[in-house]
């Protein structure tokens, strides 16, 4: 119950920053047609977007642009203070201040929860162990998993292993945190649980962009919908 | 004066010839070579002398009564030929050193340097003449045909043996007299107790062999006997290195003195091999032997009739003990050396393949594909045997351990690559995305996640390390299984040797599968899915 309370207060202290994408053109190697064709969005800083569109659409490749994993052909992202330029290795920008939740969660099977949440603050930004592990545990204990820091992500559910990745992201104090199908590996009855999380994460002032089909979880959740169709935004934010 | 200096030094030679061919099996052997890139023979009669000895390349597994470790005690090698070589190092007023070589490879080894002269039942024979000079005769023996007793159709004159099945050594005048017959020859690569075994259970009619192998193993079996027919003769030589015609010409006179003093006699008659053809060759007018042959009725003694196997674990097996050890603790030592070699080499491979560029990903395949598709034995003798054509003579210990790493380095790649494939890819976006780069994603997340998929064939892979060490002894290194077929061959016992020499592998690979499955289990227990 103690961790529920904590949830209440700030799960980071880090800042949200608007994020927005001007004219992307994404093409896979090869393709004859862009996957992304001139996507032009801002989502203010602190706000929930969902980006939403059938499967193809191009939304888990838009994310994948604004995380820093793919190179655009052209236009610019720009997140906070940082902007990538189509062409350019977005890799050092963007990775690593832009947090991404994978639809896998991709937790290190390897390494125990807390393990998870300071390796990267450790060996990226070389914050010494002791200073990373007391910021994780706190983010661990305001996601309510204060009892799990030392267990192997093997022996967590579906929803917990989700919150250690957004606790694992967060870790890294990001700009913006990034959502891929959030609901899609947990069953229907966890779904409240994620959207609790998103809420508190926005309580914090974090920016938070989520790819779902769940139309009536988009609905309850986000400040603004970007709908992608075979990769042209259909829907400008409101 | 003189003399007693000789007698002074024949006096000791046994306590030199007794040294094990392996002595010193790395750095000595090889370091005498070549390594100053000079050709290794060149003055060679001014270095023996410097050195104070003489290096002379033999096969021990080649056995009775050439070179062959003493069944009574196998720490000593004795022979005929062991004898001849300290009474020519004593007329070269230096100290004799056998250094072991695969007898089929001796005047290979001779070219290198590995050894000064080559004394091992060497034929005169023009092939032979054109790689290496040949010294004067010191030997004739008679090509002998040995037949099973009671076997009325076996084969006992040159033309009866058109058709039949007989057994001989590889590359062996023998050999080229049976073809001429027109025999079913068959050849044997391992020692010649397989040869007269093979003859004695009928999967051969019949064996021609020189006079003195079928002396010590064939007709030394009562079932088996020695047919008195003329089959050729054939000369034993010593072999120098080319351009070393000093040391021929010297040697040439050493055995001139041993013929004429009847040392070299004295040395036939105790082995039982006085005959007349060499009696003619050394101008002695006695054919006939006096002497008693008593090396030949020791032998007759040691192998006669093999003791039962308790009395073999009691008596005989304790004092091979020693030998076993330093076989298994050079066998160790290559094998740690090649995977200590390969690990490294296959990670780098391994990470070349998976994410290098073009041009070092093709390096990489090309590189595997080579090794794993040629054999180790191949590879072995292109860097013992063919680097010396580029200038660069590798140390028998270091050729050893560097093919064998080479080779494992292809194997370990492969592990390897199958443990980063088996990562999937989401573990290494999701280090890109927390801000990882590759190196610092494959050092935290994929490589620890990678090992544990690759302890599993790269332990099976050290363990068949381990076995395939045993090629070394191609290259004068004596380890375990070398150590196993010298032992085998002198004391006619393959059966108890051969269990004596698995349980030495098995004591040195147990515990790496062990070690193993303790590591693969530690890393993953973290691994395995919630109930």
């Amino acid at each position: 119950m103690t961790a529920t309370r904590d949830r209440r207060v700030t799960v980071t202290t880090a800042r949200g920053a608007a994020v927005s994408a001007d004219g992307l053109v994404f093409r896979h190697r090869g393709a004859p047609t862009p996957t992304l064709d001139g996507v032009s969005f801002t989502v203010p800083a602190g706000a929930i977007a969902a980006i939403v569109g059938e499967s193809g659409s191009g939304k888990t490749t838009l994310l994948r642009c604004l995380a820093g994993l793919e190179r655009c052909e052209r236009g610019t992202i720009t997140v906070g203070d940082r902007t990538v330029i189509a062409g350019r290795d977005a890799s050092a920008t963007l990775r690593g201040h832009v947090g991404l939740v994978f639809q896998s969660f991709e937790l290190f099977p390897h390494l125990t929860v807390l393990e998870n949440c300071v390796l990267a603050p450790i060996t990226v930004r070389r914050v010494a162990r002791a200073d990373a592990e007391t910021t994780g545990r706190a983010l661990l204990a305001q996601l309510g998993l204060a009892d799990k820091a030392d267990t192997h992500p093997s022996r967590l559910s579906g929803g917990q292993c989700q919150r250690v990745a957004i606790a694992r992201a967060l870790a890294m104090a990001p700009a913006c945190l990034l959502y891929d199908e959030p609901t899609s590996a947990l069953d229907p009855a966890r779904k409240g649980e994620v959207l609790e999380v998103l809420a508190e994460v926005r309580a914090a002032g974090m920016t938070q962009i989520v790819v779902s089909h769940d139309a009536a979880f988009v609905t309850t959740v986000a400040d603004t919908v970007l709908r992608l169709d075979a990769g042209h935004l259909v829907s400008a934010p409101r | 004066m003189v003399l007693a200096v000789l007698v002074a030094l024949v006096g000791t030679w046994p306590v030199l010839a007794a040294g094990p061919v392996d002595d010193a099996p790395a750095t000595d052997t090889a370091s005498a070579g070549s390594g100053d890139g000079t050709p290794a023979s060149s003055d060679a009669l001014a270095r023996i002398r410097a050195a104070g000895e003489l290096r002379w390349g033999a096969d021990a597994q080649g056995g009775a009564p050439y070179v062959f470790q003493d069944p009574m005690d196998p720490n000593h090698l004795i022979g005929f030929e062991v004898d001849l070589a300290a009474a020519l190092a004593t007329e070269l007023g230096v100290q004799a050193r056998p250094v072991q070589g695969q007898w089929d490879l001796l005047l290979d080894l001779l070219q290198r340097g590995d050894f000064d002269v080559a004394l091992n039942g060497i034929e005169v024979a023009d092939e032979k003449a054109r790689v290496a000079l040949l010294t004067r005769p010191y030997y004739v023996a008679p090509e002998r045909l040995t037949v099973r007793r009671d076997d009325a159709a076996a084969p006992r004159t040159f033309e009866s043996l058109r058709g039949r099945r007989v057994g001989t050594l590889p590359g062996s005048l023998a050999e080229r007299i049976l073809q001429r017959a027109g025999a079913e020859v068959r050849t044997y690569d391992g020692g010649q107790n397989e040869i007269y075994a093979d003859l004695l259970l009928g999967r051969t009619d019949a064996v021609l062999l020189d006079a003195p192998i079928s002396l010590y193993y064939g007709e030394i079996d009562p079932a088996l006997a020695g047919v008195d027919a003329d089959f050729g003769e054939v000369r034993y030589a010593i072999a120098v290195p080319l351009d070393a015609e000093p040391l021929r010409a010297a040697l040439d006179v050493a055995l001139g003195r041993l013929a004429s003093t009847g040392r070299l006699r004295a040395i036939y008659e105790r082995w039982g091999l006085w005959n007349a053809s060499t009696a003619a060759l050394l101008g002695d007018a006695d054919g006939g032997s006096r002497g008693v042959a008593q090396a030949l009725e020791t032998w007759r003694t040691a192998v006669g009739k093999p003791p039962p196997f308790l009395e073999r674990l009691r008596d005989r097996y304790p004092r091979v003990l020693p030998l076993f050890a330093r076989g298994a603790l050079l066998t160790l030592a290559l094998s740690f050396l090649a995977m200590a070699l390969a690990v490294p080499l296959g990670v780098v491979l391994a990470l070349m393949r998976k994410y290098g560029a073009a041009p070092l990903r093709w390096i990489a395949t090309g590189y595997v594909e080579f090794v794993r598709g040629t054999p180790l034995l191949v590879q072995l003798i292109m860097l013992y045997f063919g680097l010396p054509e580029l200038g660069l003579t590798l140390d028998p210990f270091v050729a050893g351990a560097l093919a064998l790493g080479l080779n494992y380095a292809a194997a370990e790649a492969e592990n390897y690559r199958a443990g980063l494939e088996s990562v999937p890819v989401g573990q290494l976006e999701a280090s890109w995305s927390l801000g990882l780069s590759t190196v610092q994603a494959l050092r935290h997340v994929i490589g620890p996640q990678a090992v544990r998929i690759a302890i599993p064939p790269a332990t099976n892979d050290f363990i068949a390390l381990l076995k395939d060490s045993s090629l070394v002894s191609l290259v004068t290194l004596t380890e375990l299984t070398k150590t196993y077929l010298n032992l085998a061959n002198a004391m006619r016992d393959h059966l108890g040797l051969g269990l004596l020499v698995a349980l030495w592998y098995l004591a040195i690979g147990l515990p790496f599968s062990w070690l193993a499955r303790r590591a693969e289990a530690r890393l993953g227990r973290h691994l395995r899915t919630v109930a």
